[in-house]
C-alpha cells in the first residue's frame, strides 16, 4: 500500500515537472475510503460493485411489478432486456430446457452490462470489472453450473469420460486430446470467462484515460503545437467514449452467450 | 535525477503490476456473495413476474384472437342468414308482383265485363224504351190516322160519322188490317 501511494505521488511529481507520464497499472489501485485504517478493504471498486448489484436489482423488481398486458415505456424497457436474453441467448443456444437457466443469464448479462458502464458514466468512470476479482467470481458461477450440469447429467466420472474422450477419433488422437480437452473444461474456459472481460474493460479505460489526460496535458502545454492538436485528443476522448460504451455491452453480450454455449455443451448427450 | 526518478517509477510500475493485476480475495467474495443475493432475490421475485406477464399476454393475445374468429364467424353467419332472408324477400316481392299484374288483369277484365254489360244494359234499356216510345207513337198515330180517315171519309160520305159506333169499328178493323198487312209485309 505505501509503494502504491508512492507511485501515486510520484507520477503527480512527474506530471508536473518532467512532462507527460501516460497512465498505467497506477490507474488501477484505489486507496481505501478510510485512510486511518478501519475497512482497509472498503474501495472505489468494491463500493461501485455493490452498487453496480442494487441498480440492476432495483432495474427489475421495478420493472416487473407492474404486470401491465400492455407495457408503459419503462416496464417495456425492463422487459426487453430479459427477453432479449431469454430468447436471444438462453433460447437460441441452449433450446429445450432452456428455462432454467435463464434467470443466472439474464443476471450475469444486467450485472456485467452495469458494471462495465460504469466506465463511462460521470461520476464512477471506473468500469469494474476491470479489477479481476470481480469477473473472475462470475466465471466461477458459470463454471459451476456447467460443471454441475454435466455432472449430474453423466456422473462425475461419465462426465469427465465424455469430455476427455469423445467418441468417434482415433486411438492416438487421445493422449494428445484428453489433457487438453480437461484443462479447458476445467481451467481455460472460466480464466478466458474472466480475463476476456478484464482485459477487455482494462483497456478501454486505459484508452479513455490516454485520450483525455494526454488531451489535457496537450492543452495546457507551453508548445503551441501540442494547444493545437489537444482538441482532437480530447474529441476523440468523447468520440471513443461512445466506442468504449458499445464494448462494454458487447463484453456483457459475450461472456452471457459463451458460458450458454457451455451450458448447452454440457446438457447435450455428445460432446 | 531524472534516470533515477524514471527508474524507480518502472520499478514501482513493475512491482505494482502483480498487485493490480491480480484478484484480491476481497473483490472475489464481494463478487461472488453480491451476485448471489442479486440472482436469489431477483429468480424468486422479478423473473418469475415476467413468464407470469407473458403467459397472460400470450393467452390474451390467443383469445383476442379466438374472440375475433368467434366474431368473424358469427358475422359470416349473420351475413348468410342475411342473404337468405333477402332472396326470400325477393321471392315474396315477385309472387306479391306476379299475384298483382294478375289481380290487376282480372279487375281489368271484371271491370271491362262489368262495363260491357251496363253497355248493353243501357243499350237493351234504350232500345225498350225506343220501342216503348214506337208503340205509343204508333198508337197514337194509328188513332189520329183513324181520325182523320174519318173526318176525311166523312167530310166525303157528307155525313157524320163521328160518333157513330159501327163507323169506329169499321175504322178499327181496317187499321187492324192494315197493321196485319204491314206485320206481313215487314216479315
Amino acid at each position: 500500500m505505501s509503494s502504491a501511494a508512492f507511485a501515486l505521488s510520484h507520477n503527480f511529481v512527474a506530471a508536473a515537472g518532467e512532462g507527460f507520464t501516460p497512465p498505467g497499472l497506477g490507474e488501477f489501485i484505489f486507496q481505501p475510503y478510510f485512510s486511518d485504517g478501519t475497512l482497509p478493504w472498503l474501495t472505489k471498486p468494491l463500493v461501485a460493485s455493490v452498487f453496480a448489484a442494487v441498480v440492476v436489482m432495483v432495474f427489475f423488481l421495478v420493472g416487473s411489478r407492474q404486470r401491465a398486458l400492455v407495457p408503459g415505456r419503462f416496464q417495456f424497457a425492463v422487459e426487453s432486456v430479459y427477453t432479449f436474453v431469454r430468447n436471444g441467448i438462453a433460447r437460441d443456444v441452449i433450446g429445450h430446457g432452456f428455462e432454467k437457466y435463464v434467470p443466472y443469464l439474464v443476471t450475469a448479462f444486467a450485472f456485467i452490462a452495469v458494471s462495465n458502464l460504469f466506465g463511462v458514466i460521470p461520476g464512477i468512470q471506473f468500469p469494474t470489472l476491470a479489477r479481476l476479482g470481480f469477473p473472475l467470481a462470475l466465471a466461477l458461477f458459470s463454471w459451476a453450473i456447467y460443471l454441475g450440469i454435466g455432472i449430474k447429467r453423466a456422473g462425475f466420472f461419465g462426465y469427465f469420460k465424455s469430455v476427455m474422450f469423445p467418441p468417434g477419433l482415433p486411438v492416438f488422437i487421445y493422449p494428445l486430446l484428453a489433457p487438453i480437452e480437461l484443462i479447458q473444461v476445467l481451467l481455460i474456459r472460466p480464466f478466458s470467462l474472466a480475463l476476456r472481460l478484464t482485459a477487455n474493460m482494462f483497456a478501454g479505460h486505459i484508452l479513455l484515460l490516454l485520450f483525455t489526460l494526454g488531451g489535457t496535458y496537450m492543452l495546457f502545454n507551453e508548445s503551441v503545437l501540442l494547444k493545437v492538436l489537444a482538441p482532437f485528443a480530447l474529441a476523440s476522448a468523447v468520440g471513443l467514449t461512445s466506442f468504449e460504451a458499445f464494448i462494454q455491452v458487447l463484453q456483457a453480450y459475450i461472456f452471457t452467450l459463451l458460458s450458454a454455449l457451455y451450458i448447452a455443451e454440457a446438457m447435450s448427450e455428445e460432446h | 535525477m531524472s534516470f533515477n526518478l524514471i527508474a524507480s517509477t518502472a520499478i514501482t510500475a513493475s512491482g505494482e503490476s502483480i498487485s493490480s493485476l491480480l484478484p484480491k480475495i476481497e473483490e472475489l467474495l464481494v463478487g461472488i456473495v453480491g451476485f448471489a443475493v442479486l440472482l436469489f432475490i431477483l429468480k424468486k421475485f422479478a423473473y418469475p413476474q415476467f413468464e407470469a406477464t407473458f403467459q397472460e399476454r400470450t393467452a390474451a393475445i390467443e383469445g383476442g384472437i379466438e374472440k375475433a374468429e368467434k366474431a368473424q364467424e358469427q358475422a359470416s353467419a349473420a351475413l348468410a342468414q342475411y342473404q337468405a332472408q333477402l332472396a326470400d324477400a325477393r321471392g315474396e316481392a315477385s309472387t306479391i308482383r306476379s299475384e298483382a299484374q294478375a289481380d290487376r288483369a282480372r279487375i281489368v277484365e271484371e271491370a271491362r265485363s262489368e262495363a260491357t254489360a251496363a253497355a248493353e244494359q243501357v243499350t237493351s234499356r234504350a232500345a225498350a224504351q225506343m220501342e216503348a216510345d214506337r208503340l205509343a207513337a204508333k198508337a197514337e198515330l194509328s188513332a189520329e190516322v183513324g181520325r182523320i180517315a174519318l173526318d176525311l171519309a166523312s167530310r166525303v160520305v157528307g155525313e157524320a160519322l163521328t160518333d157513330d159506333a159501327r163507323a169506329r169499328a169499321t175504322v178499327d178493323r181496317f187499321i187492324a188490317d192494315l197493321e196485319s198487312s204491314t206485320q206481313e209485309g215487314t216479315r
